[in-house]
């Protein structure tokens, strides 16, 4: 049974159709966690408005109640962002699955929420357009939880991240009031809230409809793969190819753990002994592409590569990428489970951070494959673990946030692209000070007095953070084992 | 030169919030005409300089907000590289810190992004004294809101910028400029049209029935571009420079200058004034002495925005009206950065 009172679940009847409310256990348990499913939660109830105006409604319901709402997408989040509430209401936004509008001509297309963030580039093909932001979780994520999570891909190098594709943003408040951020021009009168809606994990207010940038398709492709019997080689490619002037449209790194699995898992013809493979695209006209691709191929040997490939058509394109893209599934082979961190530094501190992970890894005797969006410095270590050993989870959980203190220390961020959440919560108090936590709470504030919306969640408490700090002096063992720890 | 003033800085501040003073932050005042005059203490901003780390390769820079931008763009030109959002100076005296407070972009706007587009961290003192620190050095980071890219643009009004890191991009290796005869109309039609082509295109304007487009990238494709947009090269190496710096002869006019940013496929609005398009189509210069308020409502009704970007009397709304929910909003975000408004207090909008 639920953990909402029955008045609450008739009052959502009253706004939504029967089968739009979700309060058994059985039908609440496929809502209890996102894409980390290490942390689990039934919700108080579920409700899949399908109108912005019962959105609106749900928001004046629970506002006056002072009901807790999470506000859900696809549930891909990677940090704990979508985890329900025990005395919440989940708010599912999956039925706003229509593609509003496309217009070719300002190429912009105009979307509702739960619109999946492949569907639109497929829907602006026809014109010769698409949506760059790419996660590799697009054929499943949507637009919402992208905005929310100010999500990255393969191609943001060039192109940029979600908040810098995104043109306005439509949204119901706390009070269940519609609010319009940005607007179909280039920029809007007023402080940029356009910026602060992007990455704020559904703190601020429920994304109702976003516009957002095409871009004209490049004439051509090209994709390089580089072995290499050195990751610091590797590393230093990157940081040469960028400093030439070439902007690739992707340009990504796998260390030797991850090309065994990924090559063993679809055979995209990676080099097996190879120390870590560079993936290289180049895009733009014909012209371009050619120019680009000669020089990277000889910075690429400059810099000692031991073997280079070009792919020689579309088909061998898709095949080095598919090494890359499946890269999760295929360490995940390795493995009962595997835990995926998300830091980001500085590029030319590449050695120095895998020479701790690696440090790391040994001490804490767990297994580490590496993948990273190389170009923007952006790592995504993945810790193999076994979940049904006792305590490994939880030692997983303290290898990870010591790799993201490291990338901290080392003048980056604990997230690049999946965000905080319930996971990474405790590493905000390494990343800011109080006075900072305090600013992000007082904007908090600023848009959700009461702490209705996702709350506890992406800024942790000063309390909190002291807690955490505790944790540190007395080496790991817990002064307040009755404090929840993520 | 290399200054720190921050602890003074930030006193300044302190004292100002202890004794409910107002303040006026000045950077190079290159930009003191835009938005409503502010009164208050003068708090100064320009011998906080120098370029703190600069790495080519890692393609950021940061630099303090008194930093000359002339001092910022020579030491990116040494390495081939470019603030790819190409900010007005409008004066020599122009400093990092007013050229991120205002947000303002040239040409290059529309096709490589805005001011906080290229902005990845920010250290800043807000209007209760405190030092605060966001965002960073690398090209993503999503921990905590995005209160560097929210200040960008916000003029001094939610806090004093003491450190601005900027993402760098490489200068394009070739450029050049065409023009094709056209009515405003056409010209609407073609930059939008010729904006979803993969064509390097990297400016634009019309004004006077000449459309003037900028390629640049690799010289190949930007020769190739030409032959496919059927239009003839001009030497126009000035035009550019001229159109940021508002130098160009359109803008020698003593009228108010009303910037109207709209979609950029609005057909042309029924303004009395001289006008100039730049954007590809989304920014629209008009020198006009119509009502402010009738001004506002045609932008509006185009779906987009007017400022009154520069006029003799700038006594009352120089920004747009917002509707009451969202103005709503920005009070309470400026309680929360700068409690007692003391941090360039109307200088965007009165009640801010
Ligand atoms: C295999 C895999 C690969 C991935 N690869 C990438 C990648 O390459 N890059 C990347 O950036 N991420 C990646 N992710 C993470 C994830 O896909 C993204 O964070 C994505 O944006 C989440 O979208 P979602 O719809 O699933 O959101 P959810 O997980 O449902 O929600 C995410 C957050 O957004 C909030 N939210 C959702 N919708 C709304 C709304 N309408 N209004 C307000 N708040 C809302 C939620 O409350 C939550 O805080 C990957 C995940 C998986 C499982």
């Amino acid at each position: 049974m639920t953990q909402l009172d029955h008045r609450f679940i008739q009052q959502l009847r009253d706004i939504l159709p029967d089968n739009a409310v979700l309060h058994e256990e059985e039908d609440l348990r496929p809502y209890e966690c996102d894409g980390l499913s290490a942390y689990r939660q039934l919700p108080g109830a579920v409700a899949l408005p399908e109108t912005v105006a019962q959105v609106q409604a749900i928001m004046r319901l629970c506002h006056q109640q002072k009901i807790p709402v999470v506000a859900r997408g696809a549930g891909t989040g990677l940090s704990g962002g979508a985890l329900p509430l025990e005395h919440g209401l989940l708010l599912s936004l999956a039925k706003f699955n229509q593609i509003l509008d496309i217009n070719a001509l300002a190429r912009s297309a105009r979307v509702q929420p739960g619109v999946r963030n492949l569907a639109i580039s497929e829907a602006a093909k026809p014109h010769g357009l698409f949506y760059a932001p790419d996660p590799s979780s697009q054929i499943a994520c949507t637009i919402g939880g992208n905005v929310a999570e100010n999500s990255g891909g393969v191609h943001c190098l060039k192109y940029g991240l979600t908040v810098h594709n995104v043109c306005r943003v439509e949204m119901v408040d706390v009070e269940g009031n519609i609010i319009t951020l940005g607007s179909a021009a280039l920029d809007s009168p007023g402080y940029d809230f356009l910026a602060l809606i992007n990455g704020s994990e559904g703190m601020l207010g429920i994304i109702t409809e976003i516009t957002v940038k095409l871009l004209p398709l490049p004439q051509q492709t090209q994709v390089l793969m580089a072995a290499f019997d050195d990751v610091i080689k590797a590393g230093k490619a990157v940081a040469e190819i960028i400093s030439s002037g070439i902007i690739p449209a992707g340009l990504e790194m796998m260390d030797q753990l991850s090309i065994e699995a990924a090559e063993d898992f679809v055979h995209a013809g990676y080099p097996k002994d190879a120390k870590a493979i560079l993936l290289c695209e180049l895009d733009g006209t014909e012209t371009d592409v050619a120019t680009a691709t000669d020089e990277v191929n000889s910075i690429l040997q400059s810099a000692g590569a031991c073997d280079i490939r070009i792919a020689h058509d579309i088909e061998e394109q898709q095949l080095l990428w598919k090494g890359r893209k499946a890269a999760f599934p295929a360490v995940g082979r390795l493995s009962p489970d595997y835990y995926c961190m998300d830091g980001t530094i500085p590029r030319s501190k590449l050695p120095d951070v895998l020479h701790r992970i690696h440090e790391l890894s040994e001490e804490y005797g767990l297994r580490v494959a590496n993948v990273f969006h190389a170009g923007d410095g952006n790592l995504h270590p993945l810790i193999l673990y076994d979940a049904n050993i006792a305590g490994e989870l939880e030692r997983t959980e303290e290898f990870g946030g010591k790799i993201l203190e490291a990338c901290v220390a080392m003048g980056g961020s604990i997230t690049g692209e999946h965000g905080v959440g319930m996971e990474k919560i405790n590493q905000m108090c390494v990343q800011f000070n109080s006075l900072e936590l305090q600013q992000f709470h007082a904007i908090k504030h600023a848009f959700d007095p009461e702490q209705l919306l996702n709350p506890g969640k992406a800024v942790p408490t000063l309390h909190r953070c002291a807690e955490f700090g505790a944790m540190h002096v007395h080496n790991g063992k817990l002064k307040f084992p009755e404090l929840p720890r993520f | 030169m290399n200054n720190n003033i921050e602890k003074q800085l930030q006193q300044q501040i302190q004292n100002a919030y202890a004794s409910n003073t107002a303040l006026r932050i000045v950077g190079g005042n290159s930009k003191a005409f835009y938005g409503l005059p502010v009164a208050g203490d003068r708090i100064d901003v320009s011998s906080h300089q120098g370029i703190i780390n600069y790495q080519p390769s890692e393609l950021v820079m940061t630099a303090r907000a008194g930093t000359p931008l002339t001092d910022i763009e020579t030491a990116l030109a040494e390495h081939n590289q470019m603030l790819a959002f190409e900010p007005p100076h409008y004066s020599a005296s122009a400093t990092l810190g007013g050229c991120i407070a205002s947000g303002l972009a040239g040409p290059a706007r529309a096709y490589t992004g805005s001011a906080r587009d290229f902005v990845l961290g920010m250290t800043i003192i807000n209007g209760q004294g405190e030092l605060l620190h966001f965002g960073g050095e690398v090209m993503k980071n999503v921990a905590g809101y995005d209160l560097s890219r929210l200040l960008t643009g916000s003029l001094g009004t939610l806090g004093l910028i003491l450190e601005v890191s900027l993402k760098i991009l490489p200068r394009p290796r070739y450029e050049t400029t065409v023009v094709i005869d056209c009515n405003q109309h056409d010209a609407i039609q073609l930059m939008n049209q010729w904006a979803g082509k993969p064509l390097p295109i990297s400016g634009s304007c019309f004004y006077q029935d000449k459309l003037f487009i900028r390629l640049a990238g690799y010289q190949q494709s930007v020769l190739s571009s030409v032959s496919t947009l059927k239009a003839k090269i001009i030497d126009a190496d000035n035009l550019w420079h001229e159109l940021k710096e508002q130098q160009h002869a359109y803008f020698n006019n003593s009228l108010p200058l009303w910037r109207l940013s709209l979609p950029s496929t609005a057909d042309t609005i029924d303004l009395a004034g001289d006008s100039l398009i730049e954007w590809g189509g989304a920014q629209r210069w008009c020198f006009s002495n119509e009502p402010a308020d009738k001004i506002f409502a045609l932008a509006s009704q185009a779906g987009g925005h007017a400022t009154l970007f520069k006029s003799s009397d700038k006594t009352d709304q120089v920004f747009q009206p917002l509707q009451p929910q969202l103005m709503k909003y920005h009070q309470r975000v400026k309680t929360a950065m700068d409690a007692k408004r003391i941090l360039n207090p109307g200088r965007m909008y009165k009640d801010l």
